[in-house]
């Protein structure tokens, strides 16, 4: 297990490479100038300089190879100052955002906490959701509750979640009136009030978040309980006399639970993604806002580290969910 | 002892009737699927509504008259007016042709490739490894960042090669397509390398039938049915991820309507007009959640474990 491991970890790092060179050279034949902006009374040369300022005189793969050590030397060394004090990267040039002139990851980092509470908090909720309800529907197969978590699952399925969410507002924004519609993220939480307003403005993106990623779930969870229901241990678990809880609930939901699991860690990095749309309804502004303005801005370091970041959550989830398979499943041994 | 006058006509009533094609059997589950029959049904209403609607309902959907602008539904409007005093239900159609279209043409899209590659994969064993791992590092980009990057970049190159409308159009299905083939691929793959081993190819193989034929006669026509499923869903997908891009903005342009710049342009009005989302957001849910169910109702049909049961 962990010579797969350890391999699995080494593979990913020209997976990693690859992927970076992918999303360089893909901006790099972007036709967009970030002088666009700058006004046209500056004249030519200075705004040649501008551009050598930025980093835009050298070769292609220079700027890729600077970029590279940026990313995995200087900026991995900046954190490590933070954190202890030191001073490893006193002077090194971190990768700086075309927009704002600071640095991309300080950006990064006060997006995040935005995006993981309310993408974070989501997801726990769409599997805390999504797992009792594929178990009993998965035990009570074709029962009215099945027919109607599988419409619902379907639904929430189907229904994207830009218009989930704008339907949310239509409802409680508009006209009741309960919540807000756009979420404020200089709200400090000090008290019992200023909690339940962060509450109440959190409620509609997890909701929208949690129902999608509920109804993917919940699907799994059945079809995986159905698969073990009629195996033959659970005959013999019923034959010795065990109670009908004990049978479900640890025989059959603990083997029921290896392939979920996988996709539970496979989805992780998904909701990053399918979270760019929920921050944009609902004005909440990290990581996938962040993209987004970014790529209207033609901020090209933003956006190529932002990818890039993603790419990351995209292959290490990959890289747990095969681990988590095998450390589960003692049938599937990959050495 | 049973008369044999009287069995004759049951045996050549049993030898006249044409054999039953797989066709009919998939029909026969296919129809006890009620939610597939109705998800089925829902779907060609929404299509001919859309294809053949403009031809019943003539209003230009371009057409600005600004004297009956931001109207609730009516006789004359039936899902009311826009800010500009173009009619909604027009609108509605033109957009739904766009995005049905750019559903269809990039699943086809997706189709293609995947089905290429799987079965490509699947049938050369030297080159089943290059092209997997091709599989897995296009499974692992972040598509939907990747997507709108794509598209930011390559929007006004395309708009000058190939006009505003058609330019963004092959740029959408182009990105759609070539983002979302990978789980064809590896499906097919995964039936190809089994049927590679069953007799029949074997008896094919040894008359010295072609490579080439054994894959289009033999190979294909069995891989028909997964295909087809993912078609369904990934028509669903496409739609989707179109609207999706539209909402942010970075789709189709206003002018030039789809279900997801409809439900863009309408949030704007959230406030005063809330029914506006509402349109375009129940269109777009109803044509993914009808396919999805045709689709899953397919599956079922298409099963043999199933079938019969």
């Amino acid at each position: 297990m962990l010579t797969y491991t350890t391999r699995r970890l080494i593979l990913a790092v020209p997976t990693l490479l690859f992927i970076s060179l992918v999303i360089f050279l893909l901006l790099e034949l972007a036709p967009g100038d970030p002088m666009a902006q700058v006004p046209l009374t500056v004249p030519d040369e200075v705004k040649e300089q501008m551009r050598q300022a930025l980093g835009l005189g050298d070769p292609v793969h220079i700027r890729f190879l600077k970029w590279l050590q940026q990313f995995f030397i200087v900026e991995p060394m900046h954190l490590i100052d933070q954190l202890f004090g030191t001073s490893l990267a006193a002077e090194q040039q971190r990768v700086i955002s075309w927009q704002t002139r600071s640095p991309v990851m300080d950006i990064v980092a006060q997006r995040l906490p935005q995006t993981l509470w309310v993408v974070g908090m989501s997801y726990v909720l769409g599997v805390l959701i999504a797992l009792p309800i594929g178990i009993y529907s998965a035990y009570r197969q074709y029962s009215w509750f099945d027919q109607i978590g599988t419409f619902v699952s379907m639904v929430g399925f189907s229904v994207p979640t830009f218009f989930t969410g704008v339907l949310l507002i239509v409802i409680f924004s508009v006209n009741l009136g309960w919540f807000p519609s756009i979420y404020d993220t200089t709200h400090v939480v000090n008290d019992w009030d200023s909690f339940v307003v962060q509450v109440k403005q959190m409620i509609m993106p997890v909701m929208v978040l949690a129902l999608y990623n509920a109804a993917q779930i919940s699907r799994f969870m059945r079809a995986s309980m159905l698969d073990n229901l009629n195996q033959d241990y659970v005959r013999t678990a019923r034959a010795k006399g065990l109670s009908e809880r004990v049978v479900v609930m640890v025989h059959v939901l603990r083997n029921s639970m290896i392939p979920v699991v996988t996709v539970i860690a496979l989805g992780v990095p998904t909701v990053f993604g399918g979270a760019i749309i929920t921050e944009q309804v609902f004005k909440v502004n990290g990581l996938g806002q962040l993209l987004i303005t970014a790529i209207h801005a033609n901020d090209l370091p933003m956006v190529q580290t932002l990818t890039f970041v993603f790419a990351i959550l995209v292959v290490l989830f990959n890289l747990i969910a095969d681990v988590l398979y095998g450390l589960l499943d003692p049938r599937i041994r990959y050495d | 002892m049973t008369d044999p006058t009287i069995d004759t006509p049951l045996v050549e009533a049993e030898i006249t009737r044409p054999p039953r094609s797989q066709w009919w059997d998939v029909w026969d589950q296919f129809k006890h699927h009620r939610g597939a029959l109705l998800g089925g049904g829902v779907f060609l209403f929404i299509v001919a509504a859309v294809f053949l609607g403009p031809y019943l309902w003539t209003i230009d959907p371009q057409y600005i008259d600004i004297r009956s602008r931001n109207q609730g539904p009516s006789w004359a409007h039936p899902f009311g007016t826009d800010q500009l005093g173009r009619d909604t239900l027009a609108r509605m159609m033109a957009g739904g042709q766009v995005s049905i279209s750019v559903g269809i043409t990039a699943m086809l899209l997706a189709l293609v490739l995947g089905t290429l590659i799987g079965v490509l994969a699947g049938f050369f064993r030297r080159l089943d490894g290059p092209l997997m791992r091709f599989t897995d590092l296009f499974l692992s980009l972040p598509l939907l960042p990747l997507l709108l990057v794509i598209i930011m970049l390559f929007r006004d190159t395309l708009r000058a090669a190939f006009g505003p409308e058609t330019g963004i159009f092959i740029l959408i299905v182009f990105v759609i397509g070539i983002t979302s083939w990978m789980q064809t691929a590896r499906i097919v793959r995964g039936e190809v390398l089994a049927l590679k081993e069953r007799e029949f190819v074997l008896a094919a193989r040894s008359i010295g039938t072609s490579n080439n034929k054994l894959i289009l006669r033999h190979i294909l026509p069995n891989v028909l049915s997964p295909i087809m499923v993912s078609a369904t869903l990934g028509i669903a997908t496409a739609i989707i991820t179109e609207s999706a891009l539209s909402f942010l903005g970075l789709g189709f342009p206003s002018d030039f309507p789809t279900w997801g710049r409809l439900l863009f342009d309408a949030v704007d009005y959230l406030q005063q007009y809330p029914e506006r989302v509402l349109w375009p957001g129940v269109a777009i849910s109803l044509t993914v959640l009808s396919v999805n169910y045709f689709g899953d109702g397919l599956r079922d049909a298409l099963d043999p474990r199933i079938r019969g049961r």
